[in-house]
């Protein structure tokens, strides 16, 4: 059987498990309409460490090796760990890794990380190259924004299209399904035991293109991401040969409420109308009067409300079938400040409760 | 702008209109207030310290002269804005100031304390990197081009001045 | 001068010193964003400057007291008033006239920034 469907998508023959998921957050985000799904809420931005990198590293740490608690594995059964963050080299995922001690793969896809993780995942599995693989991805308010913006003590407004960088991590273990395992077997129940939990699975992938419009605003990327969601979008729907209406959810990652917008209005002129379920993580996270502006971004962002929340529905068969996809602003302030504009990318993958 | 042809039905043309349709307008009348009533507030601020410091450097002093007046006028000046930069940087440090900016805007950002603010803010946020390379390099991340600029077009005005 | 007095100028000061901050609100406001608060410093440092060279900023600052010095373009203008009467003493006067003039609010401004930069820890 093929796995390749259409130009971009790939559909798995045997669709990876999601054996189980962990997430922590910061306080903010702790107050958000979705703290009931987070696992873990962290105090403050510090939580004990003397800096907010350090923070973020634990951060990770902390999902990646409660994650394998849940899934119900020991470490040693982890074949490949896919991590990534926004900070330069990836460098929260390097350092948080030094404690694991299983091979790993860097993974950079700006706020699309979570998404591009999941993907590459899935394919390892189903290919037969891994049995279990950890995927990752954690941002930092405070890390985030003295990297790619100003000081956090320096004054200044931040403009109405602006997004909240979420201080949280999220990650999730995927497993080949008892009955394709490479002598799989005893472990393979679902996360959080019980056996009449529904078994969550990753069906299908399409990883996107760089899609640049010419934005330049760092303070409105969800613009500059939402023609890149758009067209993966589309590509995932040319390629299945279905649309909007096929899935329960299709949530972006942190488009934020204006970009959001965007996305709607460049599928409607695409010719796709019913466009009622498109949510975006961003705007999900916090509520309106916490100030955040547009919502909330970072690869923390789709992590978390993908790990905590929409993971949670699926259990719950609230939902059962959704179309993940991650959006991701590829620029660094060194290519905004020399006048380059914004490349974008989007990732999706179908997530299927049984 | 390197994009490919793509699936979407929107060109880069179309799509800059459409955001310019989305974007929300920023409350201009309102931030205007702000920063007049916290920008304004600041400057009062200052010069009701200036008056006391001025009242206190002539106290018991009878008559004045004008020269004297000037002088003691002058360094009650001096004074009142080496206390407001004080100030900045406190309230900085207290994670106080980026709230007064949020809140005023350019009110917050224009007076001698926002300058203080923008020295402190990174050196503060930089420490960690060490004294040379954090403290001292980021200290000046935004001062120093104000101390560029600055320096710079008074050499230039002194210049003119000698010349013609 | 009759005690009591020196308070009027109190009025002034909010009124100019406001009207400045106006003006720098509106120059963020309505151009691009990647108009910075570093961006209107500078800006209004060099307007500072050039209005005090031109002798248009001294009645201000006679008027308004510390609501024209204590927005930055006050630093322009000691600047360039520095530099102005360092001219009169030669090529070498208007090289250090504009940094000696503000010499004591910078020594000020970095000696408080280091202390507290060193004091605190950010909040975020």
């Amino acid at each position: 059987m093929n796995k390749r469907v259409g130009q971009y998508t790939v559909t798995f023959q045997n669709p990876p498990e999601i054996m189980g998921s962990y997430c922590v957050t910061g306080p903010k985000e702790g107050q958000g309409p979705l703290n009931a799904y987070f696992d873990h809420i962290m105090p403050d931005t510090y939580n004990g460490e003397k800096t907010w990198e350090k923070t973020e590293c634990a951060m990770m740490e902390m999902a990646l090796t409660e994650t394998i608690k849940k899934g119900k594995v020991t470490a040693e059964e982890v074949n490949y760990v896919l991590a990534g963050d926004l900070l330069n080299q990836i460098s929260t995922s390097n350092y948080a890794l030094r404690q694991i001690g299983r091979p790993y793969i860097g993974m950079f896809g700006a706020c699309s990380t979570m998404a591009l993780c999941t993907a590459m995942g899935a394919m390892l599995v189903d290919g037969g190259f891994a049995n279990r693989v950890l995927c990752a991805a954690s941002s930092h308010h405070d890390t985030a924004e003295h990297q790619f913006r100003m000081p956090t003590e320096h004054g200044n407004q931040r403009p109405l299209t602006g997004q909240w960088t979420v201080t949280g991590a999220g990650s999730l273990l995927l497993g080949a399904g008892a009955e394709a395992g490479i002598g799989a077997g005893a472990g393979a129940g679902t996360g959080s035991g019980g056996g009449s939990e529904p078994k969550i699975r990753v069906t299908s992938a399409t990883l996107g293109k760089i899609v640049d419009f010419g934005q330049k605003d760092a303070n409105h990327m969800g613009a500059a991401m939402a023609p890149a969601v758009a067209e993966t979008l589309l590509a995932h729907f040319y390629d299945m040969g279905t649309s909007p209406e096929a899935y329960d959810l299709i949530i972006s990652g942190d488009l934020g409420s204006v970009g959001l917008e965007l996305m709607k209005k460049v599928l409607d002129k695409s010719g796709f109308h019913s466009l009622d379920t498109v949510q975006d993580c961003g705007c999900l996270i916090y509520h309106t009067h916490q100030d955040t502006h547009a919502g909330g971004s970072g690869c923390g962002c789709s992590a978390v409300v993908l790990c905590g929340y929409l993971l949670d529905r699926l259990r719950q068969k609230d939902l059962s079938k959704i179309l993940f996809v991650g959006s991701g602003s590829l620029h660094s302030k060194e290519s905004l400040l020399q006048g380059e504009s914004i490349p974008g990318i989007g990732h999706a993958v179908v997530i299927e409760s049984e | 702008m390197g994009t490919k042809s793509t699936l979407i039905k929107v060109t880069p043309q179309d799509y800059d209109k459409m955001n310019k349709e989305v974007q929300p307008k920023p409350k201009v009348l309102r931030n205007c207030v702000m920063a007049l009533l916290v920008g304004g507030g600041i400057c009062l601020g200052a010069q009701v310290l200036i008056n006391l410091m001025f009242l206190g450097l002539t106290s018991g002093m009878e008559s004045l002269d004008e020269a004297s007046v000037l002088a003691k006028q002058k360094e009650a000046q001096t004074l009142g804005t080496v206390c407001m930069i004080f100030l900045g940087a406190l309230l900085t440090g207290l994670g106080w100031y980026d709230i007064l900016v949020s809140v005023g805007g350019a009110g917050g950002i224009l007076p001698v304390t926002g300058f203080a603010n923008a020295m402190v803010s990174p050196a503060m946020e930089y420490k960690h990197e060490g004294y040379v390379l954090g403290v001292g390099a980021k200290l000046f991340s935004v001062a120093g081009p104000v101390l560029l600029s600055g320096t710079i077009a008074a050499f230039l005005i002194g210049v003119l001045r000698f010349f013609f | 001068m009759p005690e009591g007095s020196i308070w009027f100028n109190l009025i002034p000061a909010f009124l100019i010193g406001g009207g400045l901050c106006v003006i720098a609100q509106l120059l963020m406001d309505l151009t691009k964003p990647s108009f910075t608060p570093a961006h209107v410093l500078v800006v209004f440092v060099v307007l500072g400057a050039v209005a005090g060279g031109l002798g248009w900023y001294e009645p201000l600052v006679k008027i308004a007291g510390a609501g024209a010095t204590i927005p930055l373009t006050g630093f322009g203008y000691v600047m360039a008033k520095g530099a102005l009467e360092g001219a009169q003493s030669g090529i070498l006067g208007v090289l250090a006239g504009g940094m000696s003039a503000a010499a004591g609010g910078i020594t000020a401004a970095i000696l408080f920034s280091f202390v507290c930069a060193v004091s605190f820890k950010p909040k975020g």
